[in-house]
């Protein structure tokens, strides 16, 4: 085990540390090894992994997939609810937590009738948001909206809070009007919340698409009519017993989620240049 | 923890206490009247539009009246309310799945993030794929759950978990990493072991950070929950917002709803309350205010 | 020299031609380079210099928190880090005071000040815990020894650590510029609070500080560094005769000492600035 108590964080040369050492190829190892114990597990039958499809067979399926423009098709059907939800989140969720932060009536009215519903699971709403909306479509959108945006609200919120009272001090002293302290201190001191908050809701986002995309396929007992989507994808595979297409599905949605992340991640860098740490 | 009698005139800062302080804080009202007025504007509205005007799509919807009436009744018209056995039946179910799943999630994720956290060695070479895994949203496992884990039990305890297990090992990892480096260097200076820095050092630091994410994780684990149970469970208060959809006994399924967040609240809250009574320094840190 | 100074056998520290280089993501950065100097045993030896001119990486070094790129520390004539042992282990003979403080806040004060001989199994927990008990009444912080570090004071909190310290019975006490964040008034009766201790237990001290008066105040010898790479630029003797009081500040002997350092350490200081040293 390496000495991580008492030596202060320091790279040496490239010269003085052998090959095992280097981070990426430590990751590499690691998920070699992660992949040969899956395909050994699942072709050896061991309890629960046998059940799997070996990444073999799952590579295999994979790839007449990949020339398959259904399988596309259900990538932009996923990701245009997740856009459209999240948007309508951000939409609504910023300008609501900027209010609660300035306004203290505001957030004295709003803020524990919201505290109250947050405690709801995204996905109870599934079926409160039929009965009300008139599409499928709106109603997967809504229960989306919901999951991201008491996320985003509470980072928004935090954020504008967290902005040290001395800068509104200098800018008051320098003559700024109030418009100009929300445009130049609120605004800019709320933006790296707003990424973080961003970044954890894009991840529930993707949960509650998948989760509705897999029950208006027919998990559980509603049924309807529209769906597609990757969610639907994995589900409509489960039950018509193509298991390797169950996981293709399950990695390709992991894949989405990551490059939606990593989006978010450098626009929010590009945003707040000044966040970036040495 | 401490031997004798803190020599401090606020005395003894019980855990209760500082649950209160933190929800009076959190609620943040101190006008009760605007938070009276949030709330009647909120069900008020709720109301008018689904039971009185009946406006637009509202008029399906089963309003507060209609909700209240059904859950408060000894003799309710869908057979659930606060006086059936089956209701409490339904939130027994749900909640002995996310204590289960809870407590599997913590027993593995705190030692696992603590490694992480503690060990270069061991964080480069288990990170990665703990990392890649961690993209595919819980939910995604739900078909490939049941196909692995034989049962109607498994697969939702088993999904459960793992959300809450993400959370827990993450939070964990931080907690480690954002200890201060000057402390493990000072257990060294006098004479600590390895194990002993761990021990007295690691584990404490962390532990702020460690309820942090123990509260994530119920959250998580709650979300999860109810969205395995809608899709493939029977019993449990995600099933039954479900099945009453279904069965178009409407009221209840705002009643499920309204169940599963105060559970899930109530069972957040809890954790909060162990971790103050467990971190009782930081308790009393927090409560003198800044005595730096 | 005083003869108190003298009396003392251990703690002596040997730096010789220590060198430190260290990879940051400019490339290589010499933090020390070519210095050397010798502690005498018992003696209080101040360092001074600029803002990241390198004095901690020397205490780290010290102390056992870094390696050394070159050049040998000995400790009373026993290797510490050098040639074919390029990084020290810290242990209680080198106890170190930080500047933001590192009681253990999960831990009473009188924990804490148990911990060292707990843990290396020197004392049993009840012993340990009598020892701690007498050495805090001695420093006059009885009352506290059940408190929370967050409870109490900084100038109570870093009286904590500096007892914590002597528990083990050191040869050197590494203080990195313990009371850099504590008010001037706090300070003044810290520093004779560290001189009554030093009184009673006569260990080496190597006390990093910006504070020229608190330097000359306290030290046998201010050791003036010059700014990145660390190297001594002068070392002032400081006859001033020990025991110390308040006093000593308004005497003259004191003013031309100040004078002294003020002159040597400022055109360190534009130098440091000039080149916009952050601080390490």
């Amino acid at each position: 085990m390496s000495a991580v108590v008492a030596t202060a964080p320091q790279p040496r040369p490239r010269a003085a540390q052998s090959i095992w050492h280097h981070h990426l190829v430590r990751a590499v190892i690691s998920i070699a090894v992660f992949l040969v114990l899956w395909e050994l597990g699942a072709r050896f039958k061991l309890p629960w992994v046998g059940q799997v499809p070996p990444p073999t067979v799952v590579f295999n399926t994979w790839l007449p997939l990949l020339q398959d423009p259904g399988y596309w098709y259900s990538w932009v059907q996923s990701s245009r609810r997740v856009l459209s939800g999240f948007i309508a989140a951000m939409i609504i969720g910023i300008p609501f937590g900027l209010a609660m932060a300035t306004s203290r009536m505001f957030h004295d009215i709003s803020f524990p009738v919201f505290e109250i519903l947050r405690p709801i699971p995204p996905l109870a709403w599934v079926p409160a948001a039929i009965i009300f909306w008139p599409t499928q479509e709106l109603s997967i959108g809504f229960v989306i909206f919901l999951g991201a945006i008491f996320t985003i609200m509470l980072n928004v919120l935090g954020g504008a809070r967290s902005i040290d009272v001395r800068f509104f001090q200098a800018a008051r002293s320098m003559g700024s009007s109030n418009w100009d302290i929300f445009r130049r201190i609120i605004l800019p001191g709320v933006l790296p919340s707003i990424v973080v908050g961003c970044e954890v809701g894009i991840g529930i986002t993707w949960n509650v698409v998948v989760a509705a995309e897999m029950i208006s396929g027919g998990g559980g007992a509603i049924q309807s009519s529209a769906g597609g989507g990757l969610g639907f994808f994995i589900w409509n595979s489960y039950i018509g017993f193509s298991y390797p297409q169950i996981v293709v599905g399950m990695i390709s949605i992991g894949i989405a989620g990551y490059i939606s992340s990593a989006i978010i991640r450098k626009l929010g860098q590009t945003i707040t240049p000044w966040a970036r740490t040495r | 923890m401490a031997e004798g009698k803190p020599a401090t005139s606020a005395g003894e800062i019980g855990a209760w206490a500082m649950f209160m302080y933190r929800y009076s804080k959190a609620l943040r009202s101190p006008t009760p009247y605007l938070m009276l007025a949030g709330f009647a504007l909120f069900f008020g509205a709720w109301f008018l539009l689904s039971e009185v005007f009946r406006f637009w799509r509202f008029a399906s919807l089963p309003g507060p009246r209609q909700v209240l009436i059904e859950w408060f009744n000894p003799n309710p018209v869908y057979g659930m309310s606060l006086y059936t056995p089956d209701y409490y039946m339904h939130i027994w179910m749900s909640l002995r799945r996310v204590l289960i799943a809870f407590a599997i999630a913590t027993g593995l994720g705190v030692p696992f993030g603590l490694f992480l956290g503690w060990s270069k060695v061991y964080r480069e070479f288990t990170f990665p794929v703990f990392e890649t895994l961690r993209p595919i949203p819980v939910l995604a496992w739900v078909p490939l759950a049941i196909v692995m884990f034989r049962g109607d039990e498994t697969p939702v305890i088993f999904l459960t978990t793992l959300a809450s297990f993400y959370a827990t090992a993450l939070n964990t990892m931080l907690g480690v990493q954002s200890i201060d480096p000057s402390f493990p260097r000072a257990a060294a200076c006098l004479g600590a072991s390895k194990w002993q820095i761990f021990r007295h050092i690691i584990v404490p630091g962390a532990l702020p950070f460690i309820f942090t994410g123990l509260q994530i994780s119920v959250g998580v684990a709650w979300f999860s929950l109810v969205a395995a149970e809608m899709v493939s469970g029977e019993y449990g208060l995600g099933y039954l917002i479900n099945s009453s959809y279904v069965n178009v006994q409407y009221p209840v399924i705002l009643i499920g709803m309204i169940s599963v967040g105060i559970v899930g609240y109530a069972s957040s809250a809890l954790v909060r309350l162990a971790g103050d009574y467990m971190m009782q320094w930081r308790v009393r840190e927090l409560a003198l205010g800044e005595g730096r | 020299m005083n003869a108190r100074a003298q009396a003392a056998t251990k703690g002596a520290i040997r730096i010789q031609n220590v060198d430190k280089v260290y990879y940051a993501r400019e490339g290589a950065v010499q933090a020390v380079s070519d210095c050397s100097l010798d502690i005498r045993a018992g003696e209080i030896c101040m360092i001074v210099g600029p803002s990241g001119c390198g004095k901690t990486t020397l205490l780290n070094a010290i102390a056992g928190f870094h390696d050394i790129t070159g050049g040998a520390i000995h400790l009373d004539g026993e290797l510490l880090c050098g040639p074919g042992k390029p990084q020290a282990e810290p242990g209680p003979d080198r106890v170190v005071v930080f500047q933001n403080g590192a009681l253990f806040p999960w831990k009473t004060n009188l924990e804490n000040v148990a911990f060292g001989p707990v843990v290396q199994g020197k004392l049993g927990k009840a012993e340990a815990r009598d020892k701690a008990l007498g050495l805090m009444a001695d420093a006059g912080l009885s009352g506290t020894e059940h408190n929370y570090p967050g409870e109490v004071s900084s100038g109570t909190r870093r009286r904590v650590e500096i007892v914590r310290a002597l528990m083990n019975d050191p040869k050197v006490l590494l203080l990195d510029e313990p009371f850099r964040a504590l008010d001037s008034l706090t300070k003044s009766v810290m520093h004779e609070a560290l001189l009554e201790i030093y009184y009673k237990n006569k260990v080496t001290i190597f006390f990093i500080t910006h504070d020229l008066e608190e330097a000359i105040f306290l030290g046998h010898r201010v050791a003036i560094m010059t700014t990145r790479p660390c190297k001594p630029k002068k070392i002032l003797e400081v006859d001033i005769p020990h025991p110390r009081n308040y006093g000593v500040l308004t005497s003259p002997r004191f003013r031309s000492l100040m004078e002294e350092t003020v002159n040597a350490v400022h055109e360190e200081a534009v130098k440091a600035f000039e080149a916009g040293e952050k601080e390490m």
